[in-house]
């Protein structure tokens, strides 16, 4: 799976393409030029990890994929969002819902606000099951209590009937899952799955993503800002800044070499083990107001590397061999420096 | 659960007895002579008025009236009037009036206000939510007796659409309108409230989760967001059918329905402290088991609610 993301390694195409996608919030203070041309793409089998700071534009990009942006006041601008090559943004509403769940899964952050507090964890998973595939009350609790089982919650026959409230912050996120996998969908996306939930359990988390990943060959699109997580999964990563793809590369070389001053600061700011007691490094200045991005490279007040130059050429995709880019003008010099 | 009803049905007990005592009390307080007038143009004479206190236990002090009231009570009789009518019959052609009228008015209230609600919540801010919005506002500010007397003199008067009064057997078709008028103070409130909590269940992240699961529109809306959107809605309807019972004084003095509220008015004014005691009796009991039914209605809309 190493080179699949190397354009025509996959004879009919990616699974899950995001082609130069540009997403406006029209707000009363202005347009929030929120994604500004991203493109990623995730085959079968394959974890596509995006990383970046909040309101870098990673979950506003799922939800994109998802259909299921406010709008308004969001508004798609420009670019393609293909699955299987078919450009979702062009198909009428009823062929995208079919798409969703079936083809295209996601799980949020917060799994006690994104299930519905009123119903049991087995209607919310049953009724895709009755009203997308038809099928009986009964078969469908069957079905849901199978779901529960494979995502390991214990007793699943009696939490099939219980309320979210009611489960743990580990097993909400598990029964977030059982519900996503209801439909077999050919891709996963994650917005944070983890975050909200303690380190262990974090953990057991992300194991079973990978293992069910693994076993059903999804395609999984792991969204967070917590590049530990990331090492662990991901083949590929995607770093996000300000609404665009910073660096794209495979996970290995990314922690090799990082070919973008801004994921080199990231992996910086991680804490260390071998140097207990000295100051954690930060990240100088806040991210970019996405009403007003900063000229040229939208990183440039925070870059330790930056040059004049900067702040008035917006730097482009600059191809590093192996499917790996950088947006950064000294892309090349920063990895070949091992 | 069970433990949870039984609880609150003994607290009916302390509650009742405060209630109904400030009552007694309230209408023993009032001044004035219960007696003027029953004799015609002369004061009464001595030895009628010395019966009559006799009889109505008058010259008792207000604490063993009370008692000696709540005694009778308690063996199912409201008592007499001065008149020596009985009570019970009184409140018994009364209720069944006023039981009508506010039922068309919940109705009327449930029906409108949750409709305009529902569809000012989704659609949000454009021409009907503004309509709705001002229209409410109107009904809120102005007063009951103004918005009954002005329906009353265009539909009764002025167009002829309808008699004016309501006869005393207060048929279902001829309450109608005094039942719009009745709940139009609520209905407002109730579209109002529908529409905050719609508005802001929609925006709810387990929306979201419905939308992105793939489901229809009309699902999404009708069993995600209409059942959270439903609690605050039922709860304050369900408040308001004790009030419409005995709020109705202003809605039945226009219109001349011969209901609870006229009974209460005219009880007051004669100083027939029996009447309004029984009246009242009658509202707490139905206030107090509307809001227990409310109660336990919540555990059944909001399964966080659990009582044990």
């Amino acid at each position: 799976m190493a080179d699949s993301y190397e354009p025509g390694a996959v004879p009919d195409g990616p699974l899950l393409e995001v082609e130069d996608l540009y997403v406006e919030f029209r707000t009363r203070d202005g347009v929030a030029k929120v994604l500004n041309g991203v493109s990623y793409h995730v085959d079968a089998g394959e974890t596509l990890a995006v990383l970046g700071e909040s309101g870098s534009g990673k979950s506003v990009t799922a939800q994109a994929i998802m259909g299921i942006l406010d709008t308004p006041p969001a508004v798609v601008t420009g670019g393609e969002i293909r699955f299987h090559g078919e450009n979702l943004l062009a198909v009428g509403e009823e062929r995208r819902n079919e798409v969703r769940a079936e083809g295209v899964a996601i799980i949020f952050q917060d799994a006690l606000s994104a299930l519905n507090p009123v119903y049991t964890v087995g209607f919310q998973i049953e009724e895709q099951l009755r009203v997308r595939q038809g099928m009986s009350r009964r078969d469908a609790r069957d079905r849901a209590v199978e779901l529960l089982d494979l995502v390991r919650i214990p007793n699943a026959a009696r939490r099939v009937r219980q309320y979210p409230h009611e489960f743990s912050g580990g097993m909400r996120q598990r029964a977030m899952i059982a519900m996503s996998l209801a439909l077999d969908p050919e891709v996963l996306i994650a917005d944070e799955p983890t975050t909200a939930l303690d380190v262990t359990v974090q953990a057991q988390i992300m194991d079973l993503l990978k293992e069910i990943q693994v076993e059903r060959r999804m395609g999984l699109i792991l969204i967070t800002h917590d590049l530990g997580v990331v090492a662990e999964v991901a083949d590929r990563i995607a770093v996000m800044y300000a609404g665009r793809i910073v660096e794209h590369a495979d996970a290995v070389s990314l922690y090799r070499t990082p070919g973008h001053p801004y994921t080199a600061a990231l992996m910086d700011s991680l804490p260390r083990l071998d140097q207990k007691g000295s100051t954690l490094n930060t990240i100088k200045g806040l991210p970019p107001s996405l009403l007003n991005i900063p000229p040229g490279c939208p990183f440039h007040p925070r870059c330790p590397r930056a040059e004049d130059r900067c702040a008035v050429e917006v730097p482009p995709d600059h191809r590093l061999g192996l499917g790996r880019t950088s947006k950064c003008h000294f892309a090349e010099e920063l990895v070949s420096r091992v | 659960m069970g433990r949870y009803v039984l609880r609150r049905l003994l607290q009916l007990i302390p509650v009742f007895v405060g209630t109904t005592f400030l009552i007694y009390f309230l209408v023993w307080a009032v001044p004035g002579d219960p007696f003027t007038g029953m004799c015609g143009e002369r004061p009464c004479p001595p030895q009628f008025v010395a019966a009559m206190t006799d009889k109505y236990n008058l010259d008792d002090n207000v604490v063993v009236q009370y008692l000696k009231y709540m005694g009778t009570l308690l063996t199912g009789d409201f008592g007499q009037t001065y008149a020596e009518q009985p009570i019970g019959d009184m409140i018994a052609n009364a209720a069944p009036v006023s039981v009508r009228l506010a039922v068309i008015a919940v109705i009327i209230e449930a029906v409108i206000g949750v409709t305009a609600g529902i569809l000012t919540g989704l659609r949000g801010r454009g021409f009907l939510d503004n309509l709705v919005l001002v229209s409410t506002l109107f009904l809120i500010a102005i007063p009951t007796f103004v918005t009954g007397f002005v329906i009353q003199i265009v539909l009764g008067f002025q167009l002829e659409i309808l008699t004016p009064t309501v006869s005393t057997e207060a048929k279902w078709s001829e309450l109608i309108i005094p039942g719009f008028v009745l709940g139009s103070l609520s209905m407002a409130y109730v579209s109002r409230l529908t529409r905050a909590s719609i508005s802001e269940n929609r925006r709810a992240d387990f929306m979201r989760t419905a939308l992105a699961k793939g489901q229809p529109k009309s699902r999404i809306v009708g069993v995600h967001l209409l059942r959270n959107s439903a609690i605050p809605v039922i709860t304050f309807l369900g408040t308001d059918i004790g009030n419409l019972m005995g709020g109705a004084i202003v809605t039945e003095g226009i219109f001349g329905i011969h209901g609870i509220g006229k009974l209460i008015f005219d009880g007051i004014n004669d100083k027939q402290g029996a009447i309004v005691t029984g009246v009242v009796v009658l509202l707490v009991l139905v206030f107090l088991l509307v809001n227990l039914i409310i109660d336990l209605m919540y555990a059944v809309l909001d399964p966080r609610i659990r009582y044990d």
